[in-house]
């Protein structure tokens, strides 16, 4: 594949961070490829490095004592090593990021207005300020805030945590960006918000041609939206593959937990939720060889090396997964009854 | 606003009442504090003493004592009772000193305050901030009665290249009025100076953490844009409250001991001297102009942190 082919590629990543306890390598290795109107989703839960690779994207997690190695190229441009100035070029212009909490992600000082069009005229060194003004309040509408004109000069703090996330949107918005970066934007928000914002999201994604990378650990958000799934585990991408690909055929027991943790409406809920037991290692000392493998109940001897990212389905060939089980192991494996799950045995609570 | 004036002035009328009752009851219950006693000399009969105290009104029961001294406080013909001087005259002539001597000394303190501390705030951890760090730490432990002296024996009375003390009035000579008050504005403002620098610094530690910092990062702002707009423009907030009150205290006199070393006859060397001869009427006035300033103040303060702090509403 020549390089500059895909909107957005990510090969070989890796983010370690000197702290006192010692070298945490929280990202370890990810690679994944974007293309231009796709949703590619990073799932996994907390500390799987998930938000430290968006975030490493866009020079956010630069600092003293981070290291990185790799590279993250939008279309062909280096990212991993381009200068503050470059990057302040591409931050908010050609790649835009949306935050987890909008209820702390606006500037509590400043209105909305000013906010918006603080960020175009950052971009766009033609526009007069009340041109931009005009945009701030187009994209306001845009994204569905009622009475923009009148809400551009609100301060934060008179929305409500779902309109401040559609500012954050409009924001991001403001110049077009190639990539849109969505880290974990519903988790603060309640389910009828979540909804909301979501649709908000696919409108964009149709309307515009933009990429969009949504950082989540929920995979209900994933199933409305995403094209494809990269699912991290402790730093490193454990399974890639499509929607439809993760959902029916996750080869990795970790997606098998994941899918197994979902509470469905439509299924018997007298039992217990099922959690995936233990928790993630720490990234100073993983364990060796497969980071889940303390936590899998089908681990093996084989799992003290580390398996290689690969498909093992000769049908599917850009599905890939980190497991030493055969597909044929892993087919009986994760039916837990009638569903998937990471283990036939009693679900334990967390 | 109107609410908030309204609701000011009531409290400020509340706490200068409280505040004189409290000094006036205080100077009661002090030993020795009976001024007829004072008044009347260390060679007076009792027949001289108890004349003076039927004379001035000592005799009669405290309430009636402190409304007529309230009551001549207002309407500015109360007099001390050492020297018998109009009250209103003292502190009419040391007020320039006073406020000559806070407003510069204000200045300096949150400007460089602010400064010290931005700057150790941008290379924290690094040597810069470690001096800083230590140069605060000498400045919030050295005394003003240390400080002061030694700076005035050995820029004024050595080196002589800045006056040693003494108010030169800014009517009278301007430039003469402030080589006379840069030693007494540093060594008010050095404590000051440290304490604010250490404030805003883990202020804006804490702020370059904050979300939407980060947000103003992934907008494409410049490194400066986001400190200056974002990082610095919300660190300011607290400084602002703190500078309010500690200003209105040294206007009030609580500069007494830089007054003192630079020999100012300020509202605080008046104030030092009036305890010391136990003047009821001077430390009555004296402390209700202090709580004065201290509400007023801290009314200003307010409406400069909603003017700076939009989630605040008068």
């Amino acid at each position: 594949m020549s390089p500059g082919a895909h909107l957005l590629e990510v090969s070989n990543l890796k983010v370690s961070f000197q702290t006192e306890e010692g070298v945490v390598r929280a990202v370890d290795g990810v690679s994944f490829a974007l293309e231009q109107g796709e949703v590619v989703a990073i799932v996994g839960e907390s500390g799987s490095g998930k938000s430290v690779t968006a975030m490493t994207l866009l020079g956010l997690t630069r600092s003293p004592n981070a290291s990185f190695e790799g590279s993250a190229q939008l279309e062909g441009k280096e990212l991993i090593t381009a200068s503050e100035e470059q990057l302040r070029e591409i931050r908010g212009g050609e790649i835009a990021m949306i935050f987890q909490d909008p209820m702390s992600s606006l500037d509590p000082v400043y209105r909305i207005g000013s906010q918006i069009v603080e960020q175009i005229v950052a971009h766009d060194f033609q526009v007069s300020k009340s041109e931009a003004m005009e945009r701030a309040i187009a994209l306001m509408d845009r994204v569905g805030i009622p009475r923009a004109r009148e809400r551009v000069r609100s301060y934060p703090h008179e929305f409500s945590g779902g309109m401040r996330q559609r500012v954050m949107i409009a924001m991001a918005l403001s110049c077009s960006p190639k990539v849109l970066i969505a880290d974990e934007p519903t988790t603060a928000l309640d389910v009828t918000i979540q909804a909301q914002i979501l649709d908000e999201l696919r409108t964009l994604r149709k309307e515009t041609d933009a990429g969009i990378i949504l950082v989540t650990h929920d995979l209900g958000v994933v199933a409305d939206i995403a094209d494809r799934i990269v699912v991290m585990y402790a730093g490193r991408v454990v399974e890639q593959g499509t929607l439809d690909e993760i959902f029916y055929n996750p080869q990795h027991p970790y997606t098998w937990g994941l899918l197994g943790s979902i509470t469905r409406v439509d299924r018997d809920t007298t039992g217990l939720l099922p959690s995936i037991p233990g928790t993630p290692p720490s990234l100073v000392s993983p364990p060796a060889g497969c980071h889940f493998r303390p936590r899998c109940p089908h681990a093996f001897d084989r799992c003290t090396d580390v398996p290689a990212l690969e498909a093992h389905l000769p049908e599917t060939p850009q599905h890939v997964d980190r497991c030493w089980l055969s597909a044929m192991q892993k087919r009986d494996l994760r039916q837990v009854g009638d569903r998937i799950g990471l283990a036939a045995d009693e679900p334990v609570i967390a | 606003m109107a609410r908030f004036a309204v609701r000011r002035l009531a409290s400020m009328v509340a706490v200068m009442f409280a505040i004189s009752i409290l000094t006036f009851l205080l100077f009661q219950v002090l030993p020795n504090s009976d001024p007829s006693t004072r008044l009347a000399g260390r060679t007076a009969s009792p027949t001289q003493i108890a004349k003076i105290r039927s004379d001035w009104g000592f005799d009669k029961p405290i309430y009636v004592q402190y409304i007529k001294t309230m009551g001549k406080i207002l309407n500015g013909t109360v007099t001390s009772y050492q020297q018998q001087l109009p009250v209103e005259d003292q502190i009419r002539q040391d007020l320039p000193t006073t406020l000559s001597l806070a407003i510069g000394a204000g200045v300096i303190w949150l400007a460089l305050g602010i400064l010290f501390g931005v700057l150790s705030a941008w290379r924290a951890g690094r040597w810069l901030d470690r001096g800083l760090t230590v140069l605060s730490l000498v400045g919030v432990s050295m005394p003003v009665f240390f400080l002061g002296a030694v700076l005035s024996y050995y820029i004024g009375d050595k080196a002589r290249i800045l006056p040693a003390g003494d108010y030169v009035a800014l009517t009278s000579d301007p430039w003469q009025w402030f080589k006379h008050m840069l030693m007494p504005w540093f060594a008010l403002s050095v404590l000051f100076i440290g304490v604010y620098s250490r404030i805003l610094r883990s202020t804006i530690l804490d702020t370059i953490n904050d979300d939407y910092v980060r947000t103003a990062r992934a907008k494409g702002l410049s490194e400066r844009q986001v400190m200056i707009r974002h990082v610095l423009r919300n660190s300011l907030i607290p400084i602002v409250s703190l500078w309010g009150l500690d200003f209105a205290s040294v206007l009030g006199g609580g500069a007494i001991l830089t007054e003192t070393v630079f020999n100012l006859h300020g509202v605080g060397q008046y104030a030092a001297q009036s305890v010391e001869g136990l003047d009821i009427p001077p430390v009555l006035v004296i402390t209700m102009f202090g709580a004065f300033a201290v509400v007023l103040l801290s009314a200003v303060v307010d409406i400069v942190y909603a003017a700076l702090d939009p989630r605040i509403r008068l």
